[in-house]
């Protein structure tokens, strides 16, 4: 199981004459939740766009469940097996969340009986624990995390192996961050999902992730379990983990922990 | 995948039933059809031979036991499904309040008819409401010189003004052409093709000049002040004003109202002389009509009371394209659709608006005998 999901060769990445990465390396593990985190304008969502094949790379190679996305064709296949939830859901605005849920079926599966379609997804809508009374809403009608958990259930509708997500708990309350943060624990772990995470929250990272990845200076400074990473010697690394709402996060997991 | 197709077989034995194989999205078309032959008897489920499990096949799992009234512990799994089994069963056994219920398709007929009624009532009371409040607060800062925002009425006079002047030129000509033409045709039958004149510095005095240009700035200026107001609003700009101790309506209402009072009449002047050179280049180009003789007969024509009617509509027009326009902004929530639609209605309400005031006002004018 512990074949790279992930392989990223030499990337490079590059808007007009500003390079944003140069020379990256990442591998992502099967059945693990790998959180990506850096700075601002490191270039975070630039990598998961690259990997999902969203945008052309100016150099090397991404390979994604054995399939290579750096060739300039659509990797439609690829799309069955892996879901996005992007940072605020990305919803059609047009649509129920039922509707929402309903389309990648509609996609990849269009001889889907429709009866079947419906409960399939609205199994999944219970599944990342929203009301029944939601399945008929329009997105606009959601608070964020709502709209955030009906976007992972779109993303999930598939039973996907590898699942991207962009700061799924920024603009969530602390209490509803948690929540999030522990229904992802419990769906990946139930639905042996691997999961790519690009966060900023600390205590996601704590409480979840498996291995971190830190970009910066245009590359993957370091990937490791958090503990090996913490120790990395870089001032932004240091900063991060050690600064005052570091060290918090690591005071909660600690005593959460035990 | 390498998987083994899907297999299910009563066992010859007794009552259980043995399944094996992918149980995945992509099979459940058939293994739904497979699974409605089963009939019952059946006690217990062995499902060990099952290599590949997905949500998908999981809900059949669940729908099997739910058919033949069996408890989990009747079904027999793979340790590692059997986690995904019982995540799965948990969501579906909780009580989840709220379910919709669906208004009957007979119903929603009368319904939306009776919501759009309330709504065009109250949209009209709030249209008036904010009609009686952009005056007040007009009136309450006129003598107040420091409550003046001059740059930015000057910069709105720019914009809905200056920079439209050469569309509603151009457009006002060709209009003014196509007037002459269409009464030359008409009029050449009986001979009286110098009545083209008449026609088109009646058209253009009394009704064209201001019209062309409401509708123009209708179309322009009316979604422009909306999607400005708009964006604001969706980005709360306008709650910050208003915490800043600053009034939303003296800040943004006011400077595109007085410039669009400033400049809609100062356009439809554009307007019509441009239109009148429409008239002039078909009569001469098209007529063989001299320019002096054409001058002339707009002279004898055109009396300052036409031309009077015509211009006084245009202050009225320019106050329904900015108060529609900065209305509509307003009312724009948080997201972005609601910008687009919005935009779009205040076009659709300014030029509407316009038209239906303009067919009142020349009844009324000519009932006037003005």
């Amino acid at each position: 199981m512990n074949a790279p999901v992930i392989a990223v060769r030499n990337l490079k990445n590059q808007f007009g004459r500003q390079v944003v990465h140069e020379n990256l390396d990442l591998d992502v593990r099967g059945g693990e939740i790998l959180g990506v985190v850096g700075g601002s304008g490191t270039g975070k969502s630039v990598l998961m766009r690259a990997i999902l094949g969203l945008r052309p790379v100016q150099g090397g190679t991404i390979e994604v469940l054995g399939e290579t996305v750096t060739g300039g064709s659509e990797p439609e296949a690829l799309r069955r097996r892996t879901g996005v939830l992007f940072q605020d859901g990305a919803l059609f605005s047009s649509l129920t969340v039922l509707e929402n849920v309903e389309v990648p079926f509609k996609a990849h599966f269009p001889a889907l009986s429709s009866a079947l379609r419906r409960e399939l997804a609205l199994m999944k809508i219970r599944l990342v624990g929203l009301p029944d009374g939601a399945a008929g809403k329009m997105p606009s009608e959601l608070s964020g995390g709502m709209r955030k958990r009906a976007g992972l259930a779109r993303a999930l509708a598939l039973d996907p192996e590898l699942v991207f997500l962009d700061e799924p708990t920024a603009g969530l309350d602390p209490i509803g961050a948690a929540a999030f943060d522990s229904l992802l624990q419990t769906l990946q772990r139930a639905l042996g999902l691997t999961v790519f995470l690009i966060t900023h929250d600390l205590d996601t990272l704590y409480g979840i992730c498996d291995q971190v990845a830190v970009i910066g200076q245009r590359r993957v400074l370091t990937v490791g379990p958090l503990e090996q990473v913490a120790q990395f010697d870089d001032e932004w690394v240091r900063e991060y983990f050690h600064g005052p709402r570091g060290r918090a996060a690591e005071a909660a997991a600690v005593a959460g922990g035990s | 995948m390498s998987d083994p197709p899907q297999l299910i077989r009563p066992d010859d034995k007794g009552d259980a039933l043995v399944l094996a194989g992918a149980w995945r999205l992509a099979q459940i078309g058939r293994l739904e059809t497979a699974l409605q032959t089963v009939s019952g008897p059946v006690k217990a489920i062995d499902a060990r031979g099952i290599d590949a499990l997905d949500a998908a096949g999981a809900l059949l799992l669940l729908r099997l036991l739910e058919r033949f009234e069996l408890t989990p512990d009747d079904l027999l799994l793979q340790d590692d499904h059997q986690r995904l089994i019982k995540t799965l069963a948990a969501a579906m056994a909780e009580e989840r309040p709220g379910a919709s219920e669906s208004t009957p398709f007979w119903l929603k007929v009368p319904e939306r008819l009776g919501s759009t009624i309330v709504e065009s009532a109250q949209h009209a009371l709030r249209l008036i409401a904010f009609l009686g409040l952009s005056l007040q607060t007009l009136a309450a800062t006129v003598f107040k010189p420091g409550q003046w925002r001059i740059t930015a009425t000057v910069h709105h006079m720019q914009k809905t003004g200056l920079d439209a002047l050469p569309l509603v030129a151009l457009l006002s000509f060709l209009v003014g052409a196509v007037v002459a033409f269409l009464g030359a045709t008409v009029l050449r039958d009986f001979g009286a093709e110098l009545f083209v004149v008449d026609l088109t510095t009646f058209a253009f005095l009394r009704e064209f000049g201001v019209l062309l240009t409401a509708i123009l700035l209708a179309g322009r200026t009316a979604s422009a002040f909306t999607a400005q107001i708009g964006t604001m609003k969706s980005r709360e700009e306008i709650d910050a004003i208003r915490t800043l101790g600053l009034d939303p309506i003296v800040l943004l209402v006011l400077p595109r109202l007085i410039a669009l009072l400033i400049m809609l009449p100062l356009l439809s002047v554009v307007a019509t002389l441009s239109g009148l050179l429409g008239g002039l280049a078909v009569a001469t180009l098209s007529l063989g009509l001299p320019v002096e003789m054409y001058i002339n007969r707009v002279y004898e024509t055109a009396t300052l009371s036409h031309y009077l009617t015509g211009l006084s509509k245009a202050p009225l027009f320019a106050l329904v394209i900015a108060l529609v326009g900065c209305l509509e902004g307003f009312k724009v929530t948080g997201t972005a659709q609601s910008v687009g639609e919005r935009t779009t209605s205040a076009v659709v309400q300014s030029i509407s608006l316009v038209i239906v005031i303009n067919a009142f006002a020349a009844v009324f004018f000519m009932e006037m005998g003005w």
